[in-house]
Order: structure tokens, then C-alpha cells, then sequence
């Protein structure tokens, strides 16, 4: 798999990370080693094979649905960057 | 011995025999941290008033003999992963660096609520990615038995943190490695337990298929009362595990005749550092002098298994990760341009090189187009792992390997090359890609005086078989030397 220039800019874009042409760069090459190295994993035959996308056997978790206690909203808030009233606020989304 | 140096159970005997208090332990490694972590920098934040505040409750307690674990008074250090009620909690990143969480994790309520003294918060690679603390969006841990090394990562200042005295034991976590390898090159004992055996409740999430949580001890027998503390289901934890708790120190009997201890060939290849190799097998001798027998197996699907780890473990981080967006916690870094330029500013200036060149890859492996011949391939191999061990564990009780290829590796030596530094955790990244146990300790010295650890791996759910071989390894080989931080 050739990484490009384009494959990273998409990435980076997807991933709400703004790389600097430098940092692109270097991306570009340490990503294209890396997955150069997972090349590792083409010539298995996989067939069959099903995958394990956890270790454990569990299954969804269930509780009553009964009211708990939860964080106040002041705690909750408390790490906010921006607040408006009992609201996170963020930067203008339309303009 | 100074009391700093001593271990969880020498100190209890003496708590309890009343010869010494919990102030007079917390004030002396406060005093060691003063004395030493200028050099070692093992800590992101001591919390020395609450510290002490601890440790008279404690006094309190063992005055009135209400003292039921031998983890009361007792001085630990967490990393800083850990969400801690009202302490500053960073995970090691800039994007943290003035969370405060409001609300205590499960595996540090546990152990506040067997009276342990919590001494502060310990240097990481940021967000645990990476094997040598250089990733640290703060400042690099060094290793206190060399200081132009590495402590090895994610844990490195909670190894380094048992290893120079600056806690009686630390809790830390561990994806790929991040107990065991910086354990072996601070000459401690590290523990990943089971996936499922501790809530990761309050724990910042990294790759959550994955990710474990374990004590950093100085010895053996500390490392079962820490489990102790911490193991159990938790209703906050889905993935917490429903299998009841041993009484982990009294099941150390170091008795382990007839005891079956596989060396898998792809954990000795060729061209291993033989400064490493000597000591480890030299450990495997000893336990063969215990009554255990040693046989050959094979794990051939080991040589895959770095490869799907970075599929897997950027994949699942590229997705928890996403949370860090500048809305509601940590910092924001811009709010100029609208929303998507606040979250590309915010992430792009408060993530290191590493955690973003992770995000790059795993947005990547689970991309359109990508996903099959990535994320799903990789899952597919982690499948074949886990059915060799499965079928390795039907045929002998234990494995021994060494914890990491090569000593502790001098600063920067690997810093620019991601590829060489992910190399460090070929043997410890299988056990997180299997679920199962495994426990680093220190088995000798190189000729240069670092540290080598030798690691047992053993099968879900059996810690305490784990546990009990260590123990008779542990009696065999006699005391670790003390470091001895220059």
C-alpha cells in the first residue's frame, strides 16, 4: 500500500488533525514504513477464519431501568473550556 | 533499610506491630521524592497535604485497630491515567493539562477505600502510547538505575517511581506492554492481569479491547495484595468480568512441583541480546530447580502479532480519542474560524507526534475502503493468536519468555523511529492481543548494571497460578539488588 500526499491529507481531514507541510511529510514516510511493515499480514490465508473483535464472550449488559444519581451539572461543567447558563459553548456552527 | 524502600508487607507487619505509623512512612517517601525526583522526575503532580491527611487517618485508625487490608497507610503512586476526585489528571498529554476529573476512577477507589495513602500522579507516554516515556507531552521520566536511559513506557514513572523509592508501589495500565516492559527495565515487578480481572472505570480509555490495569510492586507477594484490592466486577464497567476474587496472597505457597512451563521458540530467536537471553533462561533453570518442568512449544503466529497490534490498538485509539475536541474538558486552542477549525486547531497543537501519527494510522485502517483489508484482516490473525495459545495452554500450565528484547536503550535512541521503537513490545503485545495474564520480574543484571526482566504468561483467569510460580521464582533467585539512584 503506497501511502501519497493525498492519502494523508484525507486522513488528517477526517481525523480533525491540520498537519503543517513538514509534519505531512514525515507522516507521509513514517506511515508508509509502518504500514509497510503490516504488509506482514498479506500472504496469510485468512479463510475461515472468523474475526475476534473482543477476548471476552459478553454480550450486551442490561440493568433496570431505574432512575440513579448522576454528575450535578456544576461538576459536570466544570472542566468547560466555554459556558453559557448550564450549557457547553462552542465556536458559531452556521453562519 | 529505610522505610521508603521496604515492601507493602514489611511495613503492614510493623504498622500493625506499631513500631511505625503511616505519617512516619509517607514522610519519608515525601522525603525521597524531594531528594530524588529532581533527578529521576518520575511525578506529574504530589499531592503531599492529602498525602499526610491520609496517612493520620490511617494512624487514627490503627490506634482504634479498625484495620482490615494490608494496603492501610501504605504510600502508592498512580499514573496519571487514572481519574483522581479533585487532583489534575493528564494522562500525560497537553490537551489534559487542566483537567481536573470530578470523580474518583473504580481501581483508585478501591485502594483509598483500603486505606492506602495516595502520594500523586505519575509520568507517562501521552495517552500510554509508546514503550519509553519520551512520548511524555510534559517531560521524559528517567531510568534511576541509568539516567542516560529510558524507563521504558507507557508506566515508566510508575516503575521508575518503585524502583528509586519514590512509592512503596504504583498502579499502572497496560495495552501493548506498558506494565511489564518498563517493570523489566526498572528491575520491578509489573502485573497485566486478565482482560476483564479490573474495572477500567475512570481509567482514560487508549484501545479498549485491549487495555488492562496492574500494580507495579517490589516484590511478589506485593503484587498479589495490590490485585486483591483492585480485581472484581464493577457495575460501571461492562466489560469488568463476573469471576470471583482468590485471596491472592494466601494462595503463594512456592510450591510448584509438577508445574508444566513452556519456552515458546519465537520468544528466543535468533539473535537475541544474549545480555537479555542469559539471565532469562538462567530463570527458567530455577524453577526447573523447584520442581516445574520445562518443555519447548511453539507459537508460530507470534511474528504477526506487532503487525495486527498496530492495526487494532491505533484503530480503537483513533476512535477514543475523538472525545478530545476542546468542548467539553481539557483545553480549546482556538475559537477563531468556527467549530471544525476549533477542533483542528485544538486537537492539532494539544496531541504530541505520536498519539496523532496513532490517530493518522487508525482513522486510516478503519477508513472506507480500507476497513477488510486492514481492521478486519487484523481481527482475523488476532483470532489465530488467541487459538495457539488456547491450544499451547491444553498442554503446559505456564510460558516464560523475556519481557523485552534488549535492556533499557539509551534516551533518543528510538525517538525517530517509530517503527524500530514498537519493536520493544514483541513479546508482551501477544498477551493483550490473547486477553491473558502475564507478570514481568526481574531475573538479573547486565554486565553495564540494567536491569533484565523474565515474564510468565499464563492463562485467563489464573493469576493466582501465575502469581504462585513467580513466588517460587522469586525464592530461588534471593534478593534483587536495591537501585541505587545516583
Amino acid at each position: 500500500m503506497k501511502i501519497t500526499r493525498e492519502i494523508v491529507r484525507h486522513v488528517a481531514d477526517l481525523a480533525r488533525l491540520e498537519l503543517g507541510p513538514e509534519e505531512a511529510l514525515k507522516m507521509e514516510s513514517q506511515l508508509g514504513d509502518i504500514l509497510g511493515y503490516i504488509g506482514l499480514l498479506d500472504g496469510l490465508d485468512l479463510s475461515g477464519i472468523p474475526p475476534t473483535s473482543h477476548v471476552q464472550e459478553i454480550f450486551n449488559v442490561m440493568r433496570e431501568d431505574e432512575a440513579r444519581s448522576s454528575l450535578p451539572v456544576e461538576k459536570g461543567l466544570a472542566n468547560a473550556p466555554d459556558r453559557e447558563g448550564t450549557a457547553f459553548k462552542v465556536p458559531k456552527v452556521i453562519e | 533499610m529505610p522505610l521508603y524502600s521496604e515492601t507493602i508487607h514489611s511495613l503492614h507487619e510493623k504498622l500493625r506491630e506499631g513500631t511505625v505509623t503511616s505519617t512516619m512512612i509517607t514522610q519519608s517517601v515525601l522525603d525521597r521524592i524531594s531528594e530524588v525526583d529532581g533527578k529521576v522526575r518520575c511525578y506529574l503532580t504530589v499531592t503531599r497535604e492529602a498525602a499526610l491527611e491520609a496517612a493520620g487517618q490511617s494512624d487514627e485508625r490503627f490506634r482504634k485497630g479498625d484495620v482490615s487490608s494490608p494496603l492501610d497507610g501504605i504510600p502508592l503512586g498512580i499514573k496519571d491515567i487514572f481519574l483522581t476526585e479533585g487532583v489534575r489528571t493528564t494522562a500525560g498529554s497537553r490537551i489534559l493539562e487542566n483537567f481536573v476529573p470530578p470523580y474518583d476512577g473504580t481501581p483508585v477507589s478501591r485502594l483509598k477505600k483500603a486505606g492506602a495513602v495516595i502520594t500523586g500522579k505519575l509520568n507517562m507516554d501521552e495517552f500510554a502510547m509508546g514503550s519509553s516515556n519520551e512520548n511524555s507531552g510534559f517531560f521524559p521520566t528517567l531510568n534511576p538505575w541509568d539516567k542516560a536511559r529510558v524507563p521504558g513506557g507507557s508506566s515508566g514513572g510508575s516503575a521508575a517511581a518503585v524502583a528509586a523509592g519514590e512509592a512503596i508501589a504504583t498502579l499502572g495500565t497496560d495495552t501493548g506492554g506498558s506494565i511489564r516492559q518498563p517493570a523489566s527495565h526498572c528491575g520491578v515487578v509489573g502485573l497485566k492481569p486478565t482482560y476483564g480481572r479490573v474495572s477500567r472505570y475512570g481509567v482514560i480509555a487508549f484501545a479498549s479491547s485491549l487495555d488492562q490495569v496492574g500494580p507495579l510492586t517490589r516484590d511478589v507477594r506485593d503484587c498479589a495484595i495490590m490485585l486483591k484490592a483492585i480485581a472484581g466486577h464493577d457495575p460501571a464497567d461492562s466489560t469488568s468480568a463476573r469471576v470471583p476474587v482468590p485471596d491472592y496472597p494466601s494462595l503463594l505457597t512456592g510450591d510448584i512441583s509438577g508445574m508444566k512451563i513452556g519456552l515458546p521458540v519465537e520468544y528466543f530467536p535468533e539473535g537475541l541480546d544474549p545480555e537479555v537471553e542469559a539471565p532469562v533462561r538462567k530463570a527458567a533453570e530455577a524453577l526447573e530447580k523447584r520442581g516445574a518442568s520445562l518443555v519447548s512449544v511453539s507459537l508460530p503466529s507470534t511474528r504477526y502479532a506487532v503487525a495486527t497490534y498496530y492495526i487494532i490498538a491505533p484503530a480503537e485509539a483513533s476512535s477514543n480519542l475523538a472525545r478530545y475536541d476542546g468542548v467539553k474538558y481539557g483545553v480549546r486552542l482556538s475559537d477563531q474560524g468556527g467549530l471544525l477549525e476549533m477542533y483542528r486547531q485544538t486537537r492539532s497543537k494539544g496531541f504530541g507526534p505520536e498519539v496523532k501519527r496513532r490517530i493518522m494510522l487508525g482513522t486510516f485502517a478503519l477508513s472506507a475502503g480500507y476497513y477488510d483489508a486492514y481492521y478486519g484482516k487484523a481481527q482475523r490473525v488476532r483470532t489465530l493468536i488467541r487459538r495457539e495459545f488456547e491450544e499451547v495452554f491444553s498442554k503446559v500450565d505456564l510460558l516464560l519468555s523475556p519481557a523485552s528484547p534488549t535492556p533499557a536503550f539509551p534516551l533518543g535512541d528510538r525517538v525517530e523511529d517509530p517503527l524500530r521503537m514498537y519493536m520493544c513490545d514483541m513479546f508482551t503485545i501477544p498477551v493483550n492481543i490473547a486477553g491473558l495474564a502475564a507478570v514481568s520480574l526481574p531475573c538479573g543484571l547486565t554486565p553495564g548494571n540494567l536491569p533484565v526482566g523474565v515474564q510468565l504468561i499464563g492463562p485467563a483467569f489464573r493469576e493466582e497460578v501465575l502469581l504462585n510460580a513467580a513466588y517460587a521464582y522469586e525464592g530461588e533467585r534471593g534478593e534483587f539488588p536495591n537501585c541505587k539512584v545516583l
